[in-house]
């Protein structure tokens, strides 16, 4: 089974608070810390888990900059065969179609059963992988959080309101986003690190998947980042802990929070 | 301007709440627009569906399918691109079915996309004025969406206010140009989740705790709290995701929907996913060392603090009392 997983490099939200710059149009990018978006941590340790059943080989391809190879080497430290980074000026400003786009353009030259995607990743829009798949006209699941391969068919659960699960079988080849949860991704040291730091990544340019600018070119296109005017908010509680905690458990009385 | 369709979810014959949520959004796109409903599902009883939401449609396409038993999105997706005209305006609710259907769907369609919208500011010309989020909600953006060859937009459940509307809307069978059905996506069955050995949906007070626990060792501090107030434990998504509780305690639109008087949601960011399965207009505590987490947007009473030493403060000052 050739297996592609498509990962993203985002600014950690869980290691930055993401606030707005000074002049408020942008998000404070100095000292931001990145990592591999969530989801798709989960979704290369998938693939490794099913190549280990089934062989095969696992491949994790980013569009990005120079910087997005680090993201490829840390998922090739977890254990992925390969990497592939696909940068160009050109690539700047696209939108998720524009990165389906680049991504099908990777995808037609190899030979994959079964590409992954992680569900969403930091713009929460969970569009590149279903458009891949549009693109490449092969079946799509989303959401997926369970995945049993059996020959050249696969059954996967899609995760779906109240923690259902909606079970389909599909044909391969096909594209899948996949959900947190379906695994418990490995933990990667600074050791496996290093022994994929000398790896080389072939880099892909718009000229080497046959693209130009117009293929890519935005039909969506994000003006700012702002804060919005959310009304009151919260009533903060401040002083020191004591008070806080008196004036906390006299509101919770009140409301019957206290049996 | 193009014509606008809005797809309506609807399960045992009940429209779901996004149904008219979708028409609010149309108008905010454009104030006159009479936006076409689109109602799929199998034939018994589509018709009554049908007949819900003409009462707020003043059109609406039945596609009756015995292929839409259950509703697959793989298939529904076919259905559209043969049904819709190629620059419509398409919009969907954000959640499982609209992320399985939507992003496959603007590229059949040839057509914009944008996901999770949370506003529309209107249109200038072909241009949708859209506002969305990004981040976990931290911050929002405005993007503009070119919809000259058609768009598809997935709209935020419960940020378009419904209005009561009585459009006495016709409706128009199209299911004569459904066309082919047959998917490679073959759909089995629904698994139910397993229940777990508390029933959160029925706790009146909820300690709720998120990633801002750190550590598995750490769960401790919310059941000691949990059991000073005499309340019961919940969490978010990523909790359950790590194995350190069972996926009964999640609270949010992929978890559990939950109705107490009292959530004190600890450590917890404040997603829309989480807050989703919060109902009934609950009293909000949120403790967060952040004071900038969007969940202080939403809560009614707010503390910065860090909660690995306010819970244990806290629980020690209820045992006292
Ligand atoms: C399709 C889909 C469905 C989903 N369904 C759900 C769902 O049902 N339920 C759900 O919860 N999520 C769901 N999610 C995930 C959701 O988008 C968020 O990722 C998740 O809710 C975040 O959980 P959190 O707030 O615990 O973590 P984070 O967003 O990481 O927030 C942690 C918070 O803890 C604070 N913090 C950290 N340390 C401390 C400390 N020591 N003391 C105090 N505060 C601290 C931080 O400031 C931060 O605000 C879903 C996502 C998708 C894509």
């Amino acid at each position: 089974m050739e297996i592609l997983v498509c990962v993203k490099r985002v600014p950690d939200t869980s290691e930055n608070e993401i606030e707005l710059n000074s002049a408020g149009n942008d998000i404070e990018r100095d000292d931001l810390v990145y990592s591999v978006n969530e989801w798709d941590n989960y979704a290369v340790e998938e693939a490794l888990q099913i190549v280990d059943k089934a062989g095969g080989s696992v491949t994790v391809v980013t569009v990005g900059d120079d910087e997005s190879e680090e993201v490829l080497r840390r998922e090739m430290a977890m254990g992925a065969d390969k990497g592939i980074l696909l940068s160009d000026d050109a690539f700047e400003g696209a939108d998720g179609r524009g990165i389906a786009t680049i991504l099908k353009a990777a995808v037609d030259q190899g030979s994959y059963d079964l590409i992954l995607t992680g569900a969403q990743a930091d713009d929460g829009a969970a569009q590149v992988g279903g458009m891949l798949a549009a693109m490449l006209d092969v079946p799509y699941a989303s959401l997926v959080n369970k995945i049993d391969v059996n020959g050249d068919k696969i059954t996967v659960g899609r995760e779906i309101e109240g923690g259902n699960q909606e079970m389909h079988e599909i044909a391969l080849p096909c594209v899948l986003s996949i959900q947190t949860g379906i695994n418990e991704p490995r933990y990667v040291g600074i050791r496996g690190i290093r022994k994929v730091a000398s790896v080389e990544i072939p880099t892909l340019g718009a000229g080497d998947l046959g693209l130009d600018a117009g293929a890519v070119a935005a039909k969506v296109k994000r003006l700012d980042y702002f804060l919005p005017d959310m009304g009151e908010g919260a009533e903060m509680l401040e002083g020191d802990t004591d008070e806080i905690i008196e004036k906390l458990i006299e509101m919770l009385k009140a409301k019957g929070g206290l049996k | 301007m193009a014509q606008l369709f809005a797809y309506i979810l609807h399960k045992d014959g009940e429209l779901d709440d996004s149904a008219m949520e979708l028409l609010a959004a149309a108008k905010k796109i454009d104030a006159g627009a009479n936006p076409t409903a689109i109602v799929a599902g199998a034939p018994d009883g589509l018709d009554d569906v049908c007949n819900k939401a003409a009462a707020g449609y003043s059109e609406v396409w039945k596609v009756a399918s015995d292929a839409l038993a259950y509703p697959d999105a793989e298939i529904t997706r076919k259905i559209l691109v043969n049904i819709l005209p190629a620059d419509g305006i398409v919009l969907l609710s954000h959640e499982h079915f609209a992320m399985d259907l939507a992003p496959g769907l603007s590229v059949k369609l040839d057509s914009a996309f944008a996901a999770d919208v949370v506003d529309i500011e209107g249109a200038d010309g072909d241009t949708l004025k859209l506002v969305r989020q990004a981040y976990g909600g931290a911050v929002s953006a405005h993007v503009d969406c070119d919809a000259s060859a058609g768009a598809v937009l997935t709209l935020r459940p419960g940020v378009f206010a419904a209005e009561d509307v009585s459009a006495g809307g016709t409706v128009v069978d199209k299911s004569g140009e459904a066309g082919d059905t047959a998917t490679a996506r073959k759909f089995i069955e629904i698994v139910e989740a397993e229940a777990g050995d508390v029933d959160i949906t029925k706790s009146e007070v909820l300690v709720s705790v998120g990633r801002g626990v750190e550590d598995e060792d750490n769960i401790e501090v919310a059941f000691d709290l949990a059991k000073a107030m005499g309340a019961d434990v919940s969490c978010s998504r990523p909790i359950v995701d790590a194995k350190w509780m069972a996926k009964a305690r999640q609270v949010g639109t992929s978890g559990q929907t939950v109705k107490p008087k009292v959530y004190l949601a600890c450590g917890i960011s404040g997603s829309f996913q989480h807050m989703g399965g919060i109902k009934g207009n609950p009293f909000i505590v949120a403790i967060n060392k952040n004071a900038k987490a969007p969940i202080f947007q939403v809560a009614d009473v707010g503390i910065v603090a860090d909660i690995l030493e306010f819970l244990p403060d806290l629980t020690e000052k209820i045992e006292e009392a």
